[in-house]
């Protein structure tokens, strides 16, 4: 077991690496020259476009300026906004709480709708509730967030008047606030993530109570409730948690239209509105975060798989 | 009067609704077992030996329509409401299945999985039942038992997991075991093994045995009584001593391989009949033997023959019942 950690950990740099090479050579193929769009007025003046190029080290061959970068990276310096004139570390650090606020509580609405609903619907296979269930995951899977968004602001605060439209306030400052002004946009994720589980569920638990053991289980006289919940969940959770895990990945990895919308100020906003303003540092540091989180929380993924399934700890 | 059997079957029958319509997988089995004796049920693959001790658990899928008398003890169990019958399960019958492999759940220890049997029935702690399920798994000649019931399924071979499964069924000792092929997916030593340790238990406890195989060395070694199923039905019911030594129907006596014209006896396995059991979604008209049997007569093929002593305490269901006057006119 150790050593399969050692190993998995050790794959972990690799990939990394690799990434941040993607990342960075990707980033070149970006239309427009980031030296005009800092020169602003002044554009027409060579030497200042000479100087910036020089301060940005854009002068340089590509692979000394992807050394420098991932050197930097590698220091936690992330590089400089050249908009925002910000540190990008700081910006990040600004943005990934909000969106991870939002993430969780997506992932929260949606494992506690998503995973109770895929049980309840494989134990009563084709029937009612099963079809409710599964129009409920249909719905939430393919139903545009956009819209879904926008529909719930008329209704809720437009026409209802109960949460406000928009905004985002820290947690820290007023947690009533807080949880009003990310709710929805946190449902609108969540009926998604649901969707996704449930289904999932379902399968894992059709799976699971089709098998020997819980006819073991019943020959033993244990209620049914028991046998679903116990034995039965138990085994079906293992490939969900892994799926889940990256269901919340995908949730921290900013939820571009959903944060536009409600004009959560999370990762999904930074990252649109560095790319429309060719903020090069930004969108590579957002990129890289992500990418980061991406192969922490698979690692995360695996080591939970490895917990919750004995055949695996013990290998 | 002597005490009532320990299991007393009548008339069971087992209804599966297919996309082909109803389908009899059992069809009027009646049989008894005393305390601490055990009565094989032997037939081909497919005779329906798994359908009729699942039917006596209770473990038949809902949809499965289920009639005939079933009793534990005198008592009658078939038409006791599903909660009343789930108690008895695991504490008054018990049921050890085929395949050791997947019979036991991947994610518990194999001393929880046989502690939760003695906690939901004898209400003991978690501490008291583990330390009963140890000593259970001691008791099934388990070594190092402490140190097994931490361990997962997948760390057990196949008999010790078999083992384990004998433990969990007799822990709060049942009056009634069903031990579905309980040996077939494990190699010969282990097998032998296993048979002897539910012999041994049997006498200890005084619980009756439903032995279901299709090893007839395994029935001449361990059973008092034999059923002899044929697609669906009891072709024959009689001792163990009186079944091998006069067998009374045709089909019984094709699985001994006793007869010149039917299959020859391969190391006490069934001997292989000519033909193919019939289609259960529509079983022949009259004995459903008829068409892979050598002695049938027109009756055979109009009318079912019922099961009728010939005997005392030996049944058969065949026109041409007792026997010995055909086979030697045949031999
Ligand atoms: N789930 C099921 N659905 C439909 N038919 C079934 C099902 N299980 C068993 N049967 C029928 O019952 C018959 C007897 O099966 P079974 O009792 O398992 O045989 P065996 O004697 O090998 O244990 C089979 O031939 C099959 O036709
Ligand atoms: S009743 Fe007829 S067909 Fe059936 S076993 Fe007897 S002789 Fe054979
Ligand atoms: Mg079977």
């Amino acid at each position: 077991m150790w050593v399969w950690l050692a190993r998995r950990l050790g794959q972990v740099v690799p990939t990394l690496l690799i990434l941040s090479f993607l990342i960075f050579g990707l980033q070149q193929l970006m239309p427009g020259d980031p030296a005009l769009i800092l020169a602003g007025e002044e554009r027409g003046d060579p030497q200042v476009l000479a100087q910036i190029r020089a301060e940005l080290r854009l002068d340089r061959p590509l692979h000394e300026q992807y050394l420098h970068w991932l050197g930097d990276v590698l220091r936690g310096d992330f590089g400089f906004s050249w908009r925002i004139r910000m540190p990008v570390a700081e910006l990040i650090l600004q943005k990934l709480p909000v969106t991870a606020q939002l993430a969780t509580m997506a992932f929260l609405i949606g494992a506690l709708i998503g995973v109770p609903a895929g049980i309840l619907s494989a134990v009563r296979r084709d029937r009612p509730a099963d079809w409710l269930a599964n129009a409920v995951a249909l719905f939430g899977i393919s139903t545009p967030n956009f819209w879904l968004g926008i529909m719930l602001i008329l209704l809720v605060s437009v026409e209802l008047g109960w949460l406000p439209p928009s905004g985002y306030v820290p947690p820290t400052e007023d947690f009533r606030q807080s949880v009003a002004t990310t709710i929805m946009p946190a449902f609108v994720l969540g009926t998604n993530v649901a969707g996704v589980l449930m289904r999932h569920t379902r399968a894992a638990m059709l799976t699971a109570l089709a098998q020997d053991y819980v006819r073991t289980a019943r020959a033993k006289g244990l209620p049914e409730r028991v046998v679903v919940w116990k034995h039965a969940l138990r085994n079906a959770l293992i490939p969900v948690v892994t799926l889940g895990t990256i269901e919340f990945g995908r949730l921290l990895a900013g939820a571009v239209l959903t944060e536009q919308i409600f004009t959560i100020p999370g990762f999904g906003k930074l990252v649109v509105d560095a790319v429309f303003n060719r903020d090069y540092p930004v969108v590579q540091g957002v990129v890289l975060t992500t990418a980061l989180i991406f192969v922490l929380l698979s690692l995360v993924a695996d080591l939970l798989y490895m917990a919750i399934n004995p055949r695996l700890r013990h290998a | 009067m002597s005490a009532p059997p320990a299991l007393e079957v009548r008339g069971l029958a087992a209804e599966f609704l297919t996309d082909r319509g109803p389908l009899r997988a059992v069809d009027g089995v009646s049989f008894a077992v005393a305390p601490g004796r055990t009565l094989a049920i032997v037939g081909e693959s497919g005779c329906g030996k798994s359908v009729t001790a699942l039917a006596i658990m209770g473990l038949l899928p809902p949809h499965v329509r289920v009639s005939g008398s079933i009793r534990l003890a005198g008592r009658e169990i078939a038409t006791l409401p599903p909660e009343e019958r789930r108690r008895l399960r695991g504490a008054e019958m018990a049921m050890v299945f085929q395949e050791p492999m997947t019979s036991l759940n991947p994610a518990f220890t194999a001393g929880e999985q046989v502690a939760e049997a003695l906690r939901l029935h004898q209400g003991l702690s978690r501490r008291e039942a583990f330390a009963r399920a140890v000593e259970m798994l001691a008791h099934v000649r388990i070594p190092d038992a402490a140190r097994r019931a931490r361990q997962y399924p997948h760390q057990l071979s196949g008999g010790m997991r078999q083992r384990v499964m004998i433990a969990m069924a007799l822990a709060c000792r049942p009056r009634l075991l069903l031990a579905d092929e309980p040996t077939t997916a494990l190699d010969v030593t282990v097998q032998a093994q296993i048979l002897a340790l539910i012999d041994e238990l049997k006498r200890e406890t005084g619980t009756a045995v439903v032995l279901i195989t299709h090893d007839l060395g395994v029935v001449a070694d361990h059973a008092d009584e034999v059923v002899v199923m044929y697609a669906g039905r009891i072709a024959e019911r009689a001792p163990a001593a009186a079944l091998f030594a006069l067998p009374q129907h045709p089909y019984t006596v094709g699985l001994l391989g006793a007869a010149p014209r039917l299959g020859r006896a391969a190391g006490g396995r069934l001997a292989s009949i000519e033909g193919a059991v019939p289609d259960m979604a529509r079983p022949p008209p009259g004995c459903r033997f008829a068409p892979r049997c050598p002695f049938r007569i027109a009756r055979c093929a109009e009318e079912a023959p019922p099961l009728a002593e010939v005997a005392p305490g030996h049944a058969s269901a065949c026109w041409r019942a007792p026997l010995e006057s055909v086979l030697e006119a045949a031999a």
